[in-house]
């Protein structure tokens, strides 16, 4: 496989996210797709890794470098953070509105 | 200089850790104090920001500042842009802090929570301030966005302030996963994270015809969705009315102030740093789509403030409008513009801060945010109106006000690159600004309310106030805020 074939997929899934988010009417689909495009980075940041930074020649043996790689690790430790606030947020309006629809929780307007 | 290694780097950042140290000392001290109504959390929260304070001024005096010094391996850097950065999110962190203590609002159960996450949030921004890197740009960007949604969501039994998070966080979470998207297309390209080898990759490969000047744009467009949400830029303004106005009045003022600034920090730093190259900035013109961006912001900001009732939703549409003004300094990457930005962040801390201040005090006494609330204020609290209306008169800029010269300063520096255009959108922007700012000054003083009854403020009130209503007046006439603005450089 090469790069084209992880970049197009990443950018379907980060289409696919955005597709979610702009058409589903239920705050837990939102997240979802929120889930699709942060997964859809990480694809590109081990991709772009894999393929564009250059190996260095350490003792005479190939090393990759991993920064892409740490940088997925993150995205995956951070979109853990950010579900488990959402879901807190998503309880929260349940409770004080009864509905997670999105467009039943609209007081605030002007 | 060469980059730190891990512990060399822990004394130069001691602020940031003292900032953590505190915060977990907040969480302790809450479990062990029984008293519910007890303040001890506030005052040790306050006595971190007081310890930050003192270890950023000796780090600043560990620094010289022609050589910025790279952290961990370069993820970081301390230089005067960052301790200036700094010394103003502790400033608005502490103001947050001091309103907090007077706020009727917040659950008294909650209060550790609370203040350990507002010392968190301040140690994101502080990062925000710093990062040199994409991954670390992401990480504090987060950091700063997670806290400030349970911030904005924290009045628990408020339909308004659940609301207000949940819309944070749908409009946060999408705009944080594009920005992580344009990064990865840079890190694609430029093979690095480090943004001061990014200028240069770019640069190589854009001459090599390896990537191509379009993908470029889509990157950075990409990216500039992350960092006008966070600084509330048109088109990723319409979080901010609805989040500000259900959010509590005191994370109100701290989202419109500080996240405000942290944003442009980031922003500056990495349009300066990272793509500050001119090879880069010739092919697209940034200038010319940031300052459609400025002029976009500061028009929409303004004309939807004009029919607003509710005051504290009034100041979240000033504050989208003057996050344009900042823009127009931003727009220009030049050393003057950067400084103008500088003095105008000040000016905006202490007029924009006592505005809030006083929708709290009213909030607290007459129970309202509306504009009606404010009716025959003048002789109910003339101290606190006398007040207000200088906060308000220098938010639109009237001389002698600090509010004008900071505008001043700004149109200045637009004015010196022949943007001529762009500083008479600001100037028409301001005029229009006169008549919303001037609607609640006009209720204070011309209309009367069937509450005659005068409100009793302590004295601790008026000394708070006084500290925001003092620098208002005189920051503009005193030089030294100006060369201090002019000295701070960015490399």
């Amino acid at each position: 496989m090469s790069l084209q074939h992880y970049l197009v997929i990443s950018s379907i899934l980060f289409s696919l996210g955005i597709f979610a988010v702009l058409t589903r009417k239920n705050a837990i689909s939102i997240l979802m797709g929120i889930e699709l495009i942060l997964n859809s980075c990480n694809l590109n940041f081990v991709a772009f890794s894999r393929f564009v930074t250059p190996a260095e020649t350490i003792v005479g043996s190939e090393v990759f470098r991993f920064d892409g790689q740490i940088i997925a690790i993150f995205g995956i430790v951070l979109a853990a953070a950010e579900a488990a606030v959402f879901l807190a947020i998503i309880l929260a309006i349940y409770r004080e509105f009864g509905s997670i629809r999105p467009d039943e929780v609209d007081t605030l307007k002007g | 200089m060469e980059p730190l290694k891990n512990i060399e780097s822990l004394a130069y950042f001691s602020p940031e850790i003292l900032l953590v140290v505190f915060a977990a000392a907040v969480i302790i001290a809450d479990l062990l104090v029984k008293n519910r109504e007890s303040e001890l959390v506030a005052y040790i929260s306050l006595a971190g920001l007081g310890c930050s304070l003192v270890a950023i001024l000796i780090t600043n005096s560990l620094i010289n500042s022609n050589e910025p010094i790279p952290l961990f391996f370069g993820m970081i850097r301390l230089d005067g842009f960052a301790v200036f950065f700094k010394i103003l999110l502790l400033l608005a962190t502490t103001a947050t802090i001091l309103f907090s203590l007077r706020s009727e609002e917040l659950d008294v159960k909650l209060k550790g929570e609370y203040y350990a996450l507002l010392l968190a949030v301040t140690f994101g921004m502080f990062l925000m301030a710093s990062s040199t890197n994409l991954l670390m740009i992401f990480i504090s960007l987060e950091t700063v966005s997670l806290t400030s949604y349970i911030l904005a969501g924290f009045l628990t039994h408020s339909p308004r302030s659940s609301e207000a998070a949940f819309k944070y966080i749908t409009y946060g979470a999408v705009a944080s996963g594009t920005m992580l998207f344009g990064l990865s297309m840079i890190f694609g390209m430029a093979g690095t994270g480090d943004l001061s080898q990014i200028s240069l990759q770019i640069a190589s490969v854009l001459e090599s015809g390896g990537v191509s000047t379009l993908s470029v744009l889509i990157a950075i467009t990409f990216i500039l969705a992350g960092i006008g949400y966070k600084i509330a830029s048109v088109p990723f303004h319409m979080w901010s009315p609805d989040v500000y106005e259900g959010a509590p009045i005191p994370i109100t003022a701290f989202l419109s102030v500080a996240s405000k600034a942290a944003g442009f920090a980031l922003f500056l730093r990495f349009f300066h740093v990272g793509f500050g190259k001119p090879e880069i900035l010739q092919s697209i013109d940034w200038g010319f789509i940031l300052a459609i961006v400025s002029a976009l912001t500061m028009t929409v900001g303004n004309l939807a403030a004009l029919p607003q009732r509710n005051v504290k939703r009034l100041l979240a549409y000033s504050s989208i409008a003057h996050g344009g003004y900042l823009l127009m300094g931003a727009v220009l990457l030049t050393p003057e513009g950067l400084g103008a930005i500088f003095f105008y962040l000040i000016v905006y801390l202490f007029m924009n801060l006592g505005a809030f201040y006083v929708v709290v005090l009213i909030a607290n006494e007459a129970g309202t945010e509306m504009i009606d609330g404010y009716r025959g204020l003048a002789t109910r609290a003339p101290l606190v109106a006398g007040a207000m209306a200088i906060f308000l008169f220098s938010l639109t800029g009237i001389p002698p006000l600090a509010g004008f010269f900071g505008k001043w300063v700004l149109f200045y520096a637009v004015i010196g690159e022949g943007l001529y255009w762009l500083a008479f959108i600001g100037l028409l922007n301001s005029v229009v600004s006169l008549y919303y700012y001037a609607r609640i000054v006009k209720a204070m003083y011309f209309e009367t309310s069937e509450d005659t009854n005068g409100l009793s403020f302590s004295t601790g009130t008026f000394a708070l106030l006084s500290v925001f209503a003092i620098p208002t007046i005189f920051i503009g006439l005193l030089n030294i805020f100006y060369t201090f603005s002019d000295k701070i450089t960015l490399q």
